[in-house]
């Protein structure tokens, strides 16, 4: 793409989406060209593409289809591959793209969930883990019973980080051993036996940084600690802990840099003081 | 059945849980993705410190109806004020990593239209991280089975019986473009506000406003539209405008501008004795922390009318942080500064960020009911609380239009919908108790004759042909015209040009085409759908605006100012600050009503509604205004003098609020 607006900048901006009309389905490369701006980011490129609903050349095609909500990277909706780098479209500035590579802009969806159009995939999976670790403070009552223990500021330190995984899957997507599980409804299946093959399927995939995290999270808060031994338990059944291969790729892609390898490690002690102690108990 | 999975819905959700409750929860989105995650800067309480300072609960909500202009029915305010400490209290008790103290207490902060540090938070995430603990304790009870959840779902309207009483909800699967019928007892909607309306926003993708106008062209009520919140501190962007939460400005934050237009030195280089900080000058008691309305006009003006906007080509004005310690900000502030660094690709902590207003939060929203108590609260279990007009439909969170009034104050969003999720569940629990007939006794052709009709629809706009409107630029084109005629100034002869331009972008959005006909995922028809939902909403505003003749909170209408006094002569300063307040007496009389709206198929019918003040009488809202003194002391000897006449113990009913002795 040879022609620029005169300031080294490009006259249009090619992208290159890799899209997918349904599940199960062989997925395409397309492309699309929309005039430069200033300042665009990713999101407002789609929003572009999906106004203007026609390919470079000149066809009529449906508009691409993505996930998307708060553009702020604070939702996790957006995640996709951008230039091949799995992170958030919306945080993904196109000046900065072109930096890196000014001919065109390559779009696709994660690789580890299955597709269900385009740029959209079906990250269920993710939350099913947070219910395998039991991601949460089990509280007796939401009836008013005081305030919550008190809780020095070290610690609170140390959880805040945690607490802001917004569950957006690049951890997993830059995984070497989340392998992506991609079932398909059969015939006569119910929609309810169907999402419960699907969980089981899940609970025996690898569980993944992220919740092995909200794990750790939980069971270092005063009143998370009482049901602790159960999301160890969690950690080390089958499609837990024991599969992390140390990769450490999870941490680098983290768009909130959170500690994932140090919440593996103090998960990891944590699966052997419990393994120890189950040892001698019995 | 509950719609939407931000903090009002998913508190309604697991309180209805606990409650032994069966709860579908519906949402566009997966409910951790909800909008609740872009608010940033906390949530307000009175608290131990505060109260030690001479703070309590009537002065927070003192400060909320003052702030909101006196618009708002009182009860219900001073139930949530009353609840606010309770409400912290829970969310700390469920994991919240709220800042701490070095000693291990809530660390609080200053926000606007309060001169206390009522405000927790965790770092600048704050309605993430309560949003987080919220779908965590949702997800517990799905684990146990008293949640079932429908997310990419999109609610397609109530269903109402012949008696119009709401038995259920159609619901359109985003995926499949399945259309189901949701039988239920009670429908809660608790779906956000209406930002996309004005293109362009603070809010998220989902903030289409479209579930409560498929509510409000059913027959529900819709209340102060015309109330939208202008947020002073926004990042402009392409495709979003981003917020910059107060609490910069909570934390030290100083807005400045160059004394020089457009002054070309870096704003580092530009010594303080020539920067105009004029928020500060000209509010010397609130300063930086002055209610939004009132930031927002004057960022505005500082633009608009003075010229003095940092750059030429385009409207922002200095947020400036570099005077506070960095490893300071980045713990208190952390999340906002990195947004700001990420898509700005500076860094705010040393070097002034440059702002301007956004639309921000809708004040307005679905008409919604309460029980009052004798002692001005509210009957807390009664289904009263929080219904629409529609018997058994309920609105929630920012989707209903109590609490805030004429504008609401910073950091009481995140209370008054994790109140409002509360407490209208223990009003559920007795709805099913006393109701005679139940959604399982309904017959089933109510439902299939609604999925029926709603089928039709889908598939009718499916086959639209011919049209050639495109729906993503006539929301363009609907945003630019809400944007220039209902944010920051109102006029009546723009008011006007608006209403006739969005009856005819309507009519145009009628003949939409759409580029995709298919039945999977068909994002293309979904948005078409929401954007014909916007018009109704949208005419809403624009009429309410149109209609209401005076300024309060974030309405704001140049012709109808109260003016500042002007004489330097006591006797004559002293006749006009009685003038002033003959006129604001006749403007209460007139105006202090809630703008009601109903949809009759074409275009809103407004009435208007009588506030309930009986707790906290309308005072005028003189902040920073030129003869603040002596209209306050001319309006104080009134309020004696009617307090007097009227023979009553005059405690709570004084200009000077004080807490009454029964509470």
């Amino acid at each position: 793409m040879g022609s620029t607006n005169g300031n080294g900048k490009p006259e249009f901006i090619t992208v290159r989406i890799l899209r997918q009309d349904g599940p199960g389905q062989e997925s395409y490369w397309e492309r699309h060209q929309v005039p430069y701006e200033p300042e665009l980011n990713v999101i407002s490129l789609l929003q572009k593409v999906a106004a203007q609903a026609r390919s470079v050349d000149g066809k009529q095609v449906a508009p691409v289809c993505w996930d998307c909500n708060c553009l702020e990277e604070v939702c996790g909706a957006c995640t996709m591959l951008v230039n091949g780098k799995t992170r958030q479209s919306c945080s993904a500035l196109v000046d900065r793209l072109l930096e890196d590579n000014s001919n065109e802009i390559e779009l696709r969806p994660m690789t580890k969930f299955p597709v269900i159009r385009d740029l959209m995939v079906d990250r269920g999976r993710v939350f099913q883990a947070l219910k395998k670790v039991q991601a949460w403070i089990p509280v007796d009552t939401y009836y008013d019973m005081g305030p919550g223990p008190r809780i020095a500021r070290k610690e609170q330190e140390q959880a805040y980080p945690l607490s802001e995984c917004m569950s957006c899957g690049c951890c997993l997507e830059a995984c070497p051993q989340y392998t992506k599980v991609e079932l398909t409804q059969q015939d006569g299946e119910s929609a309810e036996d169907f999402e419960a093959r699907k969980a089981k399927a899940y609970d025996h995939a690898f569980i993944g940084a992220h919740a092995i995290s909200q794990a750790v999270l939980f069971n270092s808060h005063p009143t998370g600690k009482g049901n602790a031994d159960d999301r160890v338990d969690a950690l080390t059944a089958p499609g837990g802990i024991q599969l992390c291969g140390n990769a450490q790729n999870c941490v680098a892609v983290c768009p909130k840099h959170i500690p994932l390898t140090t919440s593996i490690a103090r998960a990891g002690r944590a699966a052997t003081v419990r393994g120890l102690k189950r040892f001698f108990d019995a | 059945m509950v719609i939407g999975g931000g903090l009002a819905g998913l508190a309604a959700t697991m309180k209805l849980a606990e409650l032994g409750i069966d709860v579908d929860l519906m949402s566009l989105t997966p409910v951790k993705r909800s909008h609740s995650v872009c608010a940033q800067g906390g949530i307000n309480s009175c608290n131990d410190a505060t109260r030690q300072l001479g703070d309590n609960e009537w002065k927070h909500f003192d400060d909320t109806v003052y702030g909101g202009d006196f618009l708002q029915h009182q009860p219900p305010v001073k139930e949530m004020a009353y609840w606010a400490p309770k409400v912290i209290d829970l969310m700390d008790r469920l994991g919240v990593t709220f800042n701490r103290t070095p000693e291990g207490f809530l660390y609080r902060r200053r926000f606007g239209g309060t001169l206390y540090k009522r405000t927790a938070f965790a770092g600048a995430t704050t309605g993430q991280q309560l949003l987080y603990a919220l779908d965590e304790q949702v997800r517990r009870w799905e684990c146990e089975g008293k949640v079932t959840k429908y997310e990419f779902w999109d609610f397609l309207g109530p269903i109402l019986d012949d008696s119009g009483a709401c038995r259920g909800c159609l619901g359109q699967d985003l995926v499949s473009m399945e259309i189901r019928a949701f039988p239920a007892d009670a429908v809660i909607l608790a779906t956000g506000g209406c930002g996309l309306i004005y293109g362009r926003s603070t809010m998220s993708m989902v903030c289409t406003g479209s579930a409560v106008s498929r509510a409000f062209q059913a027959g529900a009520k819709y209340g102060n539209g015309e109330f939208i919140q202008v947020h002073p501190t926004a990042i402009p962007g392409a495709d979003k405008l981003r917020l910059m939460s107060e609490s910069a400005r909570g934390e030290g934050g100083r807005v400045w501008v160059p004394k020089k237009a457009q002054d070309p030195r870096s704003p580092k280089d530009i010594p303080e004795s020539e920067r105009y900080y004029f928020l500060e000058e000209r509010y010397p008691e609130y300063g930086n922390l002055v209610p939004r309305d009132i930031a927002t006009r004057e960022i505005f003006d500082i633009c608009v009318n003075d010229g003095l906007s940092v750059e030429a080509g385009r409207q922002c004005v200095y947020l400036d942080l570099t005077h506070i310690d960095p490893q300071e900000l980045t713990r208190k502030l952390g999340g906002i500064l990195g947004i700001y660094e990420k898509f700005q690709g500076v860094d705010p902590r040393f070097t002034p960020m440059k702002i301007f207003p956004a639309v921000h939060y809708s004040m307005g929203g679905l008409w919604a009911d309460y029980e009052r108590t004798a002692e001005g609260g509210l009957q807390i279990g009664s289904p009263r609380n929080h219904v629409t007009n529609i018997p058994a439909l309920y609105a929630v969170g920012e989707c209903d239009y109590q609490y805030h009034g004429g504008n609401r104050l910073g950091a009481n969003s995140l209370l008054s919908c994790i109140f409002s999720g509360l407490i209208v569940a223990p009003g559920i629990e007795n709805l099913l108790a006393s109701q005679e007939k139940t959604a399982a006794d309904q017959t089933g052709s109510l439902y299939a004759s609604a999925v029926r009709q709603a089928q039709q629809q889908h598939d009718d706009l499916l086959k639209r042909s011919g049209g050639g409107e495109n729906p993503y630029l006539l929301h363009q084109q609907l945003g630019d015209v809400m944007t220039k005629a209902a944010t920051v100034v109102r006029n009546n002869a723009q008011l006007d040009d608006a209403i006739e331009t969005v009856n005819e972008l309507a009519a145009r959005a009628e003949k939409c085409s759409l580029s995709d006909s298919g039945n999977w995922t068909n994002q293309n028809v979904v948005f078409t759908k929401s954007l014909l939902d916007m018009f109704p909403i949208a005419k809403t505003i624009l009429k309410g605006a149109r209609q209401r003749d005076e300024c309060r909170g974030a309405h704001y209408k140049p012709a109808f100012e109260m003016p500042s006094l002007k004489s330097d002569e006591a006797a004559e300063r002293r006749r006009e600050a009685e003038a002033w307040c003959d006129r604001f007496e006749q403007n209460i009389d007139k105006w202090l009503k809630s703008t009601v709206a109903t949809w009759n198929g074409e275009q809103p019918d407004i009435v208007y509604e009588d506030v309930d003040t009986s707790l906290i009488p309308p005072r005028p809202r003189l902040y920073g205004l030129v003869g603040a003194e002596e209209i306050d002391q001319v309006w104080k000897e009134r309020q004696r003098n009617r307090d007097k006449s009227a023979g009553g113990n005059g405690a709570a009913k004084s200009g000077d609020v004080k807490e009454p002795a029964a509470t």
